[in-house]
């Protein structure tokens, strides 16, 4: 266990009362939960109840499509991130995402490190260099990749290019990193990895996880969020909600009665 | 055997005869273009095309340089005119005007031009740059080659864009990538061999035409570079020639309509490498 289970750990997002909708029809229904600096939390529920939909609000992805919008308050170290005048690729560049389908840029892969490094930062070719490495060490690829940094980044295996992708997020150190269904679109081993992954990033990042499969909630979090129909049905340590839920529904459905 | 494969296969047999002498029906005429072309056109093709003036009535001797230059300058303005603009038009709709009602009108506007015959193109320049600057010009030449080239590149470009995965602007976007950003470097990146075809298909369509270049630039007999005056060309060259009683003329129609069919056809093959690269990747 990481240093910072032992001190109280501190709020990182606060998320109070929050609406959303995709155009007149409402997704998320009042939800309000805190994630916790240093922690994992694993957001569960069957498809279509919201989870990844919550997500897209803590980085504001929802911004790209007309129609959609949110309400309540979304708080990131005590600022409302859905206040008009937020910089959504500021935000964007503090709460990194990583998304189910791996989506290498189509460049090498030092490039698909570099690249984001570059927007923010204008670093000499041996400090990018190094920091590229660190990412890549930083998302458990670096062993893979280090003799083919110039090939192209969709090269590489799905696995690998989920880590890419991972690394990509890592590198313009973000504050919170979002994962959206991250290995259902992988191996078992892959899928292994990744969970390692995330479990060793939790000491210098903030993680939510959105997925499918209740034993990943179970080994990667230590909080769980249950989310049925847009609302939040229980949210509490992981523990607790798989051994011993409070709420009928949530029994029901990590038992596998529905969903 | 089971009697309803046996019919199967005989149905089989037969269309398969059936769709291969479609195939080779429309291709005996491309082969007897080609090969008439060829027979044709080699017999008066030598160095002087390359060098010498289009001849006057009855002269034996002479060339097409002034009409080559002519083409290739008209072609390679209106593709510098007109591909930058429907790149941009064809970026906005894929890109910026994806919800916007207007990409529909935009859209549907853009398809009437595609179809729109040359010639209306044409007299559209004629009337709008022609008899007001009180000449036929090879700038007015250049500029309906490029009204043709835009809707084409418009067409390819918002095409190709579409065909880039959302996931990937979303994921480029996720980094704090602003918008112009994302357009820029990412979702050009993933569709340039299919937008740079477009550019090279586009370039091949005005390379031969002819309509829009008789109200334009009409032709000149002379070497001209001046883009305020008359500019030869190969297809209006050609189209005079062709219709001459001189034999020497007619050879020389020949020649032409042989390089601009080579050109085109280069312009046509280098498109496919390029666009076989990506589905390659």
């Amino acid at each position: 266990m990481s240093a910072s289970a032992t001190q109280t750990p501190k709020s990182k997002i606060d998320i109070r009362n929050l609406d959303f909708y995709y155009g007149s029809s409402k997704a998320l229904k009042g939800n309000s939960l805190q994630l916790l600096e240093h922690q994992v939390t694993a957001f569960i529920g069957p498809s279509g109840c919201g989870k990844s939909t919550l997500l897209r609000v803590l980085n504001r992805m929802y911004d790209l499509y007309p129609g959609q919008r949110a309400t309540g308050q979304v708080l990131l170290d005590g600022k409302n991130i859905l206040e008009p005048g937020v910089d959504v690729n500021l935000l964007r560049s503090r709460v990194g995402m990583v998304f189910q389908k791996p989506t290498p840029f189509p460049m090498t892969i030092y490039d698909n490190i570099a690249f984001g490094i570059q927007l923010y930062e204008t670093l000499p070719k041996s400090e990018m260099d190094g920091r590229v490495e660190a990412a890549l060490k930083g998302a458990a690829l670096w062993n893979e990749v280090k003799d083919k940094l110039n090939a192209s980044g969709q090269s590489l295996s799905g696995g690998q290019q989920q880590r890419l992708c991972i690394a990509r997020t890592v590198a313009i150190r973000p504050d919170v990193i979002l994962f959206d269904e991250p290995c259902s679109a992988l191996d078992p081993i892959s899928t292994s990895k990744i969970e390692e992954l995330i479990d060793e990033l939790k000491a210098n990042y903030t993680i939510a996880i959105v997925t499918h499969n209740m034993q990943q909630a179970a080994r990667v979090s230590q909080k769980t969020a249950f989310m049925y129909l847009g609302e939040l049905i229980e949210f509490d340590d992981t523990d607790q909600i798989f051994t011993a839920p409070r709420q009928q529904r949530t029994q029901d459905y990590i038992t596998g009665r529905f969903g | 055997m089971n009697p309803i494969y046996v019919r199967r296969r005989r149905v089989d047999t037969v269309i398969r005869l059936l769709c291969w002498a479609a195939a080779l029906f429309g291709l005996v005429w491309l082969g007897m273009i080609l090969f008439s072309l060829l027979w044709n056109g080699l017999a008066g093709l030598n160095f002087s095309v390359f060098t010498e003036m289009t001849p006057p009535p009855g002269q034996t001797t002479g060339g097409l340089a002034n009409a080559i230059a002519g083409s290739l300058i008209m072609s390679f303005l209106g593709i510098a005119i007109g591909a930058p603009l429907g790149l941009m038009a064809g970026t906005w709709l894929a890109e910026y005007g994806r919800h916007d009602k207007l990409a529909t009108v935009i859209r549907f506007i853009n398809d009437i031009l595609l179809s729109a015959p040359s010639i209306i193109i044409g007299l559209f320049i004629y009337g709008l740059v022609v008899v007001p600057m009180g000449g036929f010009s090879g700038f007015a030449g250049a500029l309906a080659l490029a009204v043709i080239v835009i809707p084409v590149v418009v067409r390819t470009t918002e095409n190709m864009l579409h065909l880039v995965p959302n996931t990937l602007r979303e994921a480029a976007s996720a980094l704090g990538m602003p918008r112009s950003f994302v357009i820029r470097r990412i979702a050009f990146r993933a569709a340039r061999a299919g937008i740079l075809t477009g550019i090279l298909l586009a370039t091949a369509r005005v390379a031969g035409e002819t309509a829009p270049l008789l109200f334009t630039s009409l032709s000149n007999q002379f070497w001209s570079l001046d883009l305020t005056n008359p500019l030869a060309n190969l297809p209006v060259t050609i189209n005079n020639f062709v219709q001459s009683p001189y034999a020497y003329w007619k050879q020389l129609a020949w020649t032409g309509a042989l390089l601009i069919t080579f050109a085109v056809l280069s312009l046509n093959i280098a498109a496919r490498l390029i666009g076989g690269e990506t589905t390659r990747k």
